[in-house]
């Protein structure tokens, strides 16, 4: 058996709960590297829950348990030659609500480096400019890199933290709504940035917006009520799905 | 603004009282103000800058210069913080980040409980402990053992009530302020921002360092000026143990004075109008020194927010 390709993730049985509550129950889910995954489902069926499983980022004053495995490239995510931080920095993240430091646009984007790297300024700059130009900010920024983060429109805010994950070089990114909070030509900028990423990237995005998920993902999986209901070619998922219950959540009779 | 005028009367009587309330705050303080230096003013006027200046107290000669207490509020105070500052934020950072939720609450709990003490069983303890603590354990080894008795800081004889006794007992005192203070300040950082620093790999205390600390920033700084302005206006502990001498000196093993204690100490027995009149100004002083710091500390947390948030 040959190796697997970079940035793949995958779950097997995986189940976790939040105290007593059963956020996920057995969830078995290749996610297709190179490409952008999207999970759609209705509120509080476990979207979240799912995409924090991959880089084991769980809500922070939670009490989580659980079973089952996430495996990247074939590892455990869980495997003591994994240490969480280097899991973080492989499988990066971005959330709902843009999270700038409260520091200058290019201190943001050097966080991630400076962690763990030690690097000569030139370098740090060449990371920095790179990550900008992949999330697609770098001609809006580039004569403003000390001003403060948070003078940025949300848009760019949240290309910013896209950029922010980008420095540290990740196989995966893992997006949780990271639009529902954006006008369409806000949402459109960071569908153009993901859709040239996903060559070099595997994209794992949370949306509850059904059309984002047709027109920009490979593959969408529907979850519901912490179960995987379906997982195919988003193509073929949101023109025939198989299941009923897929099919009730994409017309709107449920969700 | 506007909206101002289309909201409904009870918005707007709402609007009058808040407004009406922030001005009484501000005319008691100027009213305050200027009913302190009007009483004030026939030792200003006999005195002028000299006030400031002297460094002479003599209520049988009528002279009057307020510079030791000037520099004793300031030192002592500052030395206070300077101890007070390292522990209360660790203390602050280890019960809001680290500890686990029981022992959380147990230091809440102290934290809380010492901050009530009045400050005259501060007084006590300092006299009847600390003091006694400094003079004959602390002092000693300071100048004997260690040698420092040749250096300014630890010269002259040490009777106990001393500078070094009162910035000790003041920083106890602040401490649990700034440390209740900080703690709020740092559990009100958002956990998207530990999150953030965690998603990016961050181990738990970089993400203290790179995400709560600077987003916690000015409201740090607003803590421990807190402490600075409970450590100025501080008046019956310091009384108590700084030894009540008009006297400026290098060394912390002597006795000083403050503004604080100067008034509480005098002011029953000022019968000459001119005595009563020099305590009102060094009231006065009080009041322009706490002011001059906290518009200094203002200034600060201005400076260090600019960078981060617009
Ligand atoms: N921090 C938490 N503590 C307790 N329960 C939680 C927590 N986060 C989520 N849950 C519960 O887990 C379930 C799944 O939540 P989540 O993964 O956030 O769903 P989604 O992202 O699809 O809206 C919900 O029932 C929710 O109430
Ligand atoms: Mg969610």
């Amino acid at each position: 058996m040959s190796a697997p390709p970079a940035g793949a993730l995958a779950t097997r049985d995986l189940s976790l709960w939040y105290g007593p509550v059963q956020a996920l129950d057995l969830v078995s889910l290749s996610i297709a590297p190179h490409a952008i995954s999207a999970i759609i489902g209705p509120s509080g069926c476990g979207k979240s829950s799912l995409l924090r499983s991959f880089n084991r980022l769980h809500p922070l004053a939670a009490d989580v348990r659980v079973s089952g495995d996430v495996t990247l490239n074939g590892a455990s995510v869980c495997a003591s030659s994994l240490p969480v931080e280097e899991l973080r920095r492989r499988v990066g993240m971005v959330f709902q609500r843009w999270t700038p430091f409260p520091v200058s646009i290019y201190d943001n984007v050097a966080a991630g480096p400076r962690l763990n790297l030690r690097l000569e300024r030139a370098d740090l700059d060449a990371i920095v400019e790179q990550a900008l130009r992949r999330a697609a900010l770098w001609d809006e920024v580039k004569d403003r890199l000390r001003e403060p983060a948070r003078r940025l429109s949300g848009g760019q805010q949240q290309r910013l933290c896209i950029a922010r994950a980008l420095a540290n070089g990740p196989e995966v990114l893992l997006l949780d709504e990271p639009c529902s909070a954006l006008d369409p030509i806000a949402t459109q900028r960071i569908e153009e940035v993901l859709w040239e990423l996903r060559q070099d990237v595997t994209i794992v995005i949370v949306t509850h917006n059904l059309q984002q998920a047709a027109r920009l993902s490979d593959e969408t999986a529907v979850l519901i009520g912490g179960r995987l209901v379906e997982h195919g070619p988003s193509s073929q998922l949101f023109t025939s799905p198989r299941e009923p219950r897929t099919e009730a959540f994409i017309t709107g009779r449920f969700g | 603004m506007s909206s101002l005028r289309h909201s409904p009367i009870g918005d707007r009587l709402y609007q009058t009282l808040t407004t009406l309330c922030a001005i009484s705050v501000l005319v008691l303080l100027l009213v305050l103000s200027a009913r302190i230096f009007v009483a004030a003013s026939p030792a200003l006027q006999a005195f002028g800058w000299r006030f400031l200046t002297g460094a002479q107290w003599d209520a049988v000669h009528g002279v009057f210069g307020v510079a030791p207490a000037v520099y004793g509020t300031v030192i002592s105070s500052a030395l206070a913080l300077a101890l007070a500052t390292p522990l209360a934020l660790a203390v602050a950072i280890f019960s809001a980040e680290v500890a686990p939720a029981w022992l959380r609450s147990i230091l809440e709990f102290a934290l809380d409980l010492l901050a009530a003490i009045p400050s005259v069983i501060y007084g006590l303890w300092g006299l009847f402990v600390l003091v006694p603590l400094l003079r004959d354990r602390v002092m000693p080894v300071l100048t004997e053992t260690l040698g420092l008795a040749d250096t300014p800081l630890f010269a002259g004889p040490a009777y106990g009530p001393s500078m070094l006794a009162a910035a000790l007992l003041l920083a106890i005192m602040i401490l649990p302020y700034i440390a209740a203070v900080a703690r709020e300040v740092l559990a009100a950082v958002p956990d998207a921002q530990r999150e953030a620093a965690l998603a990016l790999g961050a181990t738990r205390w970089e993400m203290l360092r790179h995400a709560v600390l600077p987003y916690a920033r000015s409201g740090l700084v607003g803590a421990v000026i807190l402490g600075l302005g409970r450590a100025f206006g501080e008046t019956m502990a310091v009384t108590m143990v700084i030894g009540n001498r008009h006297e400026m000196s290098a060394s912390l093993l002597a006795p000083g004075y403050t503004l604080a204690s100067l008034i509480a100490n005098e002011f029953a027995e000022a019968s000459a109008t001119l005595h009563h009149a020099a305590l009102m100004a060094a009231g006065a002083t009080l009041l322009l020194v706490t002011l001059l710091v906290n518009a200094l500390a203002r200034w600060l947390v201005w400076r260090v927010r600019r960078p981060g948030d617009a």
